[in-house]
């Protein structure tokens, strides 16, 4: 501990010691605070959906929710809004992008090995091309689509909204996932080649692995934003088909608005993305293929 | 042959010794297909859903934004075809004194939001570079689980928190003394203060709620840059003396120029075409004051009466004005080793 009385080397060191220390303090300081305004609004639609009315429609400020309760989350499963229960919704949710997940991460590979792999006419103008459809707004693609949708015969089909959402999501994803491929190693392929291998199994048992890490992630961000989606769904569904973000529109009604099941909703909506974001969160990161063939 | 039509990407390092014969670099097994026509086959499915679900109706919108298209042209039974009307959606359009609100909307939003979020997110980064590695890791996991959060969720939430009766933020402003929330903003009771009825609350809320959201992934995405730069030079800055602020403009900011140009363009996309956010904010496309081009667009289109012919002009302009914008990144990433 810092003493005023030692003398002067010994006080010059601790003053030293004493800066350092109360800068630490300072860093860790305003990262908890940068930490708690950042978990603040989860906590608070977490914590309002395990509270009873009473302690919701208060004017008083109740941290925790100390009369915790089932009660908003039991009714949202059961009664639930827009005629269905909630499940519904979550399953629509749920199938709409894990099927956006199993069309897209095909579409994507293929396409980012042959723009990854090989040089052909045409492959710089497709990649301007994919750079340039991003920026399109989807308002821009609702109301052809809404049109061609209601053309078909496909409105109020999941599979129409998964097509579209797998339209919506591969630009980005043949783009994000053409690094992970360009990142593997040439050499290792043409290994296997010399090793007898055809094409296909160098590409399954020597590519693929390595890229596996890239199309985690590449189908993260295509589950997330399918998950997300609100204004196709909006558009192209009844009732029946909503999913999760149109479902949590219709809570708003004219008398008053029953916040214990909104919370309740959206925190179904929300758990899961979040858990499944930070679990892979780290391979994400640490994943590619250091060192693969340099040893 | 084969070599020719292989991009060499990372192949130089280990390929086969010289003395070898070239054909081994070729897999054994021909696939019986013209190997030059590979990619071609590889890019089918792809090209097909980009052709169809985003280049057609792209420029079907275009067509549309000429035409008239209302509940006689979308009904089921016996709809009529759609009539050309020339430049009229778009006059109409420039007329309405909504667009010029969505306009000014937009792009005052953008401009706050996209400032906003970089400031506090490169903050917030270099901040996480300082922590110690648990503590680091914690406020990571916590402030990527605010971003993780859907947007219509986050709308839902700050509904919640900026309500009129039962509100957090109302209960807190409650708190401040009377007199100074007298002087600050005329009045000392705040209780059943609507925040979501009026346009200038509504985007205060709506540019809280987007950098709440969005600022952690500038932060993580400085803090990996800020990894790779060598200590070495910050030390040299020490020993010179120099403050951190001149250490920050001096050395980092040059160094993570190139990240911070793509996240500069990222947060423009984005925060232009912010939707879901300002749907849920205000239930739905009610205050026309607060709309922005793409509620505007929304509204226009599928709010009875609908028009289609004028929800596509303005969908058109919004996309003119991002492609505009974005012109520039395009080019930086075509002059760049990207698409080589």
């Amino acid at each position: 501990m810092t003493t005023l009385t030692t003398p002067g080397v010994k006080r010059g060191r601790d003053a030293a010691r004493t800066r350092k220390r109360l800068r630490k303090i300072a860093l860790n300081g305003t990262a908890t605070l940068v930490f708690l305004i950042a978990m603040f609004p989860v906590y608070w639609m977490v914590s309002t959906a395990f509270k009873t009315n009473d302690q919701i429609f208060t004017t008083e400020f109740i941290p925790f929710p100390t009369s915790f309760t089932f009660e908003h989350l039991d009714r949202v499963l059961t009664e639930g809004v827009a005629g269905n229960s909630i499940w519904l919704y979550l399953r629509n949710s749920a199938i709409v992008a894990l099927g956006t997940v199993a069309l897209g991460a095909i579409f994507s590979l293929l396409a980012a090995t042959a723009v990854a792999r090989f040089k052909f006419k045409g492959r710089t103008s497709f990649l301007i091309t994919l750079l340039v459809v991003q920026m399109i707004p989807a308002e821009a693609l609702l109301i052809p689509l809404f049109l061609s949708v209601k053309r078909l015969g496909l409105i109020d089909q999941l599979l129409g909204l998964i097509v579209i959402n797998v339209g919506l999501t591969l630009p980005f994803g043949i783009w994000m996932l053409r690094t992970f491929v360009a990142a593997v190693p040439k050499s290792l392929e043409e290994a296997a080649w010399i090793d007898g291998a055809s094409r296909m199994t160098a590409f399954w048992k020597v590519l693929f692995p390595l890229v596996a890490p890239g199309l985690v992630a590449t189908s993260i961000f295509s589950f997330i934003t399918a998950w997300n989606e609100l204004i196709f769904a909006l558009v192209l569904m009844s009732p029946d088909g909503y999913t999760m973000p149109v479902a949590l529109q219709f809570f708003f009604g004219q008398r008053g608005t029953d916040w214990g099941a909104i919370m309740a909703s959206s925190t179904l909506m929300t758990i899961p993305v979040v858990v499944f974001f930070l679990l892979v969160q780290r391979r994400m990161v640490s994943g590619l293929v250091a060192g693969a063939v340099k040893g | 042959m084969t070599d020719t039509s292989i991009a060499r990407r990372g192949g130089g390092s280990a390929s086969a010794p010289s003395g070898r014969p070239r054909r081994s670099h070729r897999p054994q097994k021909a696939s019986g297909l013209n190997p030059k026509l590979i990619p071609y086959v590889l890019l089918i499915p792809g090209l097909a859903v980009i052709a169809a679900l985003l280049l057609y109706p792209m420029i079907q919108v275009f067509v549309i934004s000429f035409q008239k298209v209302g509940i006689p042209q979308i009904r089921d039974v016996n709809p009529k075809p759609a009539d050309w009307v020339g430049w009229e959606n778009y006059t109409k359009v420039f007329e309405n004194d909504i667009f010029w609100s969505s306009l000014r909307n937009t792009v005052s939003f953008a401009v706050i939001a996209v400032t906003l979020t970089l400031a506090v997110g490169t903050a917030v980064g270099v901040l996480l570079n300082q922590l110690s590695k648990r503590m680091s890791t914690l406020v990571i996991v916590g402030i990527m689980s605010a971003w993780a959060v859907p947007p219509v969720a986050q709308g839902v939430i700050w509904r919640w928190l900026f309500d009129a009766e039962a509100g957090i933020i109302n209960w807190a402003l409650n708190l401040l003394p009377d007199f100074l929330s007298n002087a600050l903003f005329g009045r000392a009771d705040w209780t059943g203060e609507p925040w979501t009825n009026e346009a200038f609350t509504i985007y205060l809320i709506l540019i809280l709620m987007v950098l709440w959201s969005s600022f952690p992934f500038v932060a993580v995405s400085v803090l990996a840059g800020l990894k790779g730069i060598p200590t070495e030079l910050y030390e040299a800055a020490r020993v010179d003396g120099s403050s951190p602020w001149r250490t920050f403009w001096q050395i980092t900011f040059p160094l993570l120029k190139p990240v911070f140009a793509v996240l500069t363009i990222l947060s423009i996309i984005w925060d232009f075409k912010v939707f879901s956010q300002l749907y849920t904010l205000m239930n739905g496309p009610t205050v026309r004051e607060a709309f922005n081009l793409s509620v505007f667009s929304f509204s226009e289109a599928f709010k009875a009466p609908p028009k289609m012919g004028s929800g596509a002009a303005i969908a058109v302009i919004l996309t003119i004005i991002l492609l505009i914008v974005t012109a520039f990144y395009v080019r930086q990433m075509l002059k760049s080793e990207e698409l080589r």
